[in-house]
């Protein structure tokens, strides 16, 4: 294939969301969304292992999810980063099964192969990936990712990581919400103040920022990374389990399938919702049927507390950006989760206006993504975002007590300088852990990474002087690096980050991902070969009864039929190349016969 | 924390002084940042783009810095060379010496249990945000007084507003956390 290295213009921009993932890219008319082979924009956030190990992402995952639910993941996005005390309490809900020797990095169990949710993720992208490939006709090995605002360092990183494993550079982490704003900034509003409210299926953001001709200043962001739609569907789905229960005389919670069915049921139901006062939970399972209705009131009742949940960071957000309510011109509606009316109304009543909801929820995020990438590109000029840190980030002093050196909001990139001494005579190193967080104490923080600061001079107590510079760049993620104020010479930063992988572990997923995807491939051209052996053994089997076919010289009949015996033969191997060969061999052995029916159709 | 490394005056391209226009900052802020931003710097080499990163955290310190009055002062005294450690906030300004005394019984009565504070409670908060904003007011003016005639003695002055205004502002915060307990 011709690699063309001069076409930085193919730089992506992607939504690698909790349900659904996308891919987008802009040109001259504007950002738009690369449609899957099946012409769908929306890829299934959903991974499955066939029984012979390959994997198979989007559509016909979401339909294995069904029929194979223990060897199929989705809301990966939901692990992504976190440790697994984090999620214990997620796991309970969703079919995932935790392989052994989990403890340092989370270890999904899929079929008879284990998979990181970085993996997972890299599995999604790579298929985005494809898709921009097959739609340009040549390679795509840049992207900008967004995630969610509140996505603390260590979820940022899972999600870089996920790039680099898939054979992306990432060029860039965006912010959901600050994206949205690009893509509504665009084409809706240059100035003002904007609130970006964006509930989508599993992560909930707030932002707030000042648009000022071509300038997306984000003011302030808040948020939930645990909370969405999934949320939604987990409440009715554990009703509609009780209800089985009771009905059926049967627990189907320990049912994969019976499970997924359940959910896929309820989640109809719940989209009919938004459109419709009252719609139908139905399952037809091994021979028994559920049906329960649900009215709008009651969803609506059941539903409150799940969205009331995202009116306090709202609250927090418009006190952190320092403008009263009237002051925000407009509230723009990102996410699936906000076409549900009482989504609509709560923020409604909390913002005193009517949002807007004429951009598709599901599509804007990736649209945003798309013109981040323009900018980075060069291609757009006349824009620039100004995002911020969703969380402080601070450093544990004495008494577990937390040390604040960046606040949270703070525009970034941005830095923070902090001296550190010895407490021991002749102390060569000293250990400084990092956290994020708003609470006062460490353990009520997120622990970032342990950084031990080695090489130190053994020099009386308290003598040492080292200076360590913290720095959140564009992306939100965290880079230290220090200087011995008293030699000027550059401490080595040995970084122990405290969940997600190590640069070793990436690279060896990397090279793994590749080898994967080579056999991926393979297996893909060997079915295309048969696609393609079936289609000329058809030809040759009509032909038979073809009076061209009769006019043949014996031995031109002898050829054609030792060839479809041989392309029979190896019609079951996993070499793509001895098919392609057979099947040239038997073009070859038909041409006269081809060349006489022919001949016949025109006389 | 900030030692003076980097001269955040320097970093905007504006002249040292206390009583600044935010619009014109922030215009100035803007401007800069469409320069320095690490995204006008993505195809150029691994140098380039480490001394955006630079200069862009740069920048965006000394404008979080530079916005806020108070951080500003602030910045500007430790520039000045003035002490400004936290044990300084912690000693009650004489002066408030009577209410202090008054309020932390009052918190003393609502952590207990005890509900009739509450009015006292809100009334000092009332008392006590009316103060802040008399300290704002002390301060812009101060600073318009040291940007026409800098002085020790002006910053001097300014110190000490700053340091009954935090202590203020923490027992704001006390109430608040009392008034309504997390």
């Amino acid at each position: 294939m011709e690699i063309d290295f001069t076409s930085s213009g193919h730089i992506v921009g992607i939504d690698l969301g909790t349900t659904n993932s996308l891919v987008a890219f802009m040109d001259l008319t504007g950002p738009r969304i690369i449609p899957g082979a099946d012409g769908d924009k929306l890829v299934p956030s959903v991974v499955s292992v066939t029984p012979n190990g390959g994997t198979v992402v989007g559509n016909p995952a979401r339909e294995l999810l069904i029929t194979q639910p223990e060897r199929s993941v989705y809301s990966v996005k939901r692990l992504m980063g976190r440790g697994i005390e984090d999620v214990a309490e997620e796991l309970k809900l969703f079919p995932f099964r935790v392989a052994p020797g989990s403890e340092s990095v989370m270890q999904l169990q899929l079929g008879n192969r284990t998979f990181t949710p970085p993996e997972i993720s890299a599995l999604v992208l790579r298929q985005l990936k494809q898709n921009a490939e097959d739609y340009f006709g040549v390679p795509v090995d840049k992207a900008v990712i967004t995630v969610p605002a509140y996505f603390n360092d260590a979820q940022r990183q899972a999600t870089k990581d996920a790039g680099r494993i898939a054979g992306l550079e990432v060029l860039r982490l965006v912010n959901e919400p600050t994206a949205a704003a690009l893509a509504y900034g665009l084409d809706k509003r240059e100035n003002g103040v904007v609130a970006v409210y964006d509930f989508g299926g599993g992560t909930f953001d707030i932002s707030i920022l000042k648009l000022h001709d071509g300038i997306f200043e984000v003011l302030a962001t808040n948020g939930d990374t645990h909370l969405g739609g999934d949320d939604i569907d987990n409440l009715l789905l554990r009703i509609a389990l009780e209800d089985v229960a009771s009905e059926w005389g049967q627990d189907l919670s320990t049912d994969g399938e019976g499970v997924q069915r359940l959910r896929r049921a309820v989640i109809q139901a719940k989209e009919r919702l938004s459109f419709v006062p009252s719609a139908m939970i139905e399952l037809e399972y091994r021979g028994k049927k559920y049906e329960r209705e649900i009215t709008r009131e009651l969803f609506d009742k059941l539903i409150t507390p799940i969205v009331d949940r995202t009116l306090g960071p709202c609250r927090d957000c418009i006190k952190d950006a320092g403008v009263a309510v009237d002051q925000i011109d407009e509230v723009v509606m990102v996410g699936g989760s906000t076409r549900i009316p009482l989504v609509r109304s709560s923020v409604e009543n909390l913002f005193r206006s009517k949002p807007h909801t004429e951009l598709n929820p599901d599509e804007v995020v990736a649209l945003g993504a798309a013109v981040q990438a323009a900018i980075l590109s060069g291609t757009v000029d006349n824009k620039l975002l100004l995002d911020v840190t969703p969380l402080s980030l601070g450093i544990e002093i004495m008494g577990g007590v937390v040390s604040k050196l960046i606040h949270r909001n703070s525009t970034i990139p941005a830095s923070a300088t902090e001296n550190f001494t010895t407490g021991v005579d002749g102390q060569t190193n000293v250990l400084i852990h990092v956290v994020q967080g708003e609470r006062e104490l460490v353990k009520d923080n997120r622990s970032l990474a342990r950084f031990d600061l080695k090489g130190i001079d053994p020099v009386p107590a308290g003598l040492a002087r080292i200076e360590v510079r913290f720095l959140i760049d564009a992306n939100g993620i965290l880079s230290v690096t220090a200087r011995d104020q008293r030699t000027g010479k550059e401490h080595s930063v040995e970084v122990k980050p405290s969940y997600g992988l190590t640069d070793e572990q990436v690279e060896k997923m990397i090279q793994e991902s590749v080898e994967q995807a080579e056999q991926d491939f393979s297996a893909r051209q060997v079915r295309e070969q048969r696609v393609e052996a079936d289609a000329i053994l058809l030809a040759v089997g009509k032909a038979h009864k073809h009076g061209a076919y009769s006019e043949l010289a014996d031995e031109e009949r002898a050829a054609i039929d030792k060839s479809v015996n041989e392309v029979m033969l190896v019609y079951n191997s996993d070499d793509h190349h001895l098919i392609a060969a057979k099947i040239e061999q038997l073009n070859q052995a038909t041409i006269k016969l081809a060349e006489n029916m022919l001949k016949g159709t025109q006389t | 924390m900030t030692s003076g490394v980097t001269d955040y005056y320097a970093v905007l391209g504006i002249p040292r002084g206390l009583n600044l226009s935010l619009d014109a900052l922030q215009q100035r802020y803007y401007e800069l940042s469409r320069q320095l931003h690490p995204d006008r710097f993505m195809q150029k080499p691994e140098a380039e783009r480490q001394r955006a990163l630079d200069m862009s955290s740069a920048l965006n310190d000394a404008y979080r810095t530079l916005k806020d009055p108070v951080k500003r002062a602030q910045y500007l005294l430790g520039l000045e060379g003035f002490d400004i450690g936290e044990q300084r906030s912690k000693d009650v300004p004489p002066e408030l010496l009577e209410e202090v005394f008054e309020l932390n019984m009052a918190l003393e009565e609502m952590r207990g249990g005890d509900d009739s504070a509450r009015p006292q409670l809100e009334q000092a908060e009332k008392t006590f945000a009316k103060m802040l904003a008399e300290s704002d007011q002390e301060l812009a003016a101060l600073f318009v007084k040291y940007d026409a005639a800098p002085s020790r003695e002006i910053l001097t002055q300014i110190r000490n507003v700053l340091n009954r205004r935090k202590y203020i502002q923490n027992l704001v915060s006390e109430v608040e956390k009392t008034l309504i307990p997390t």
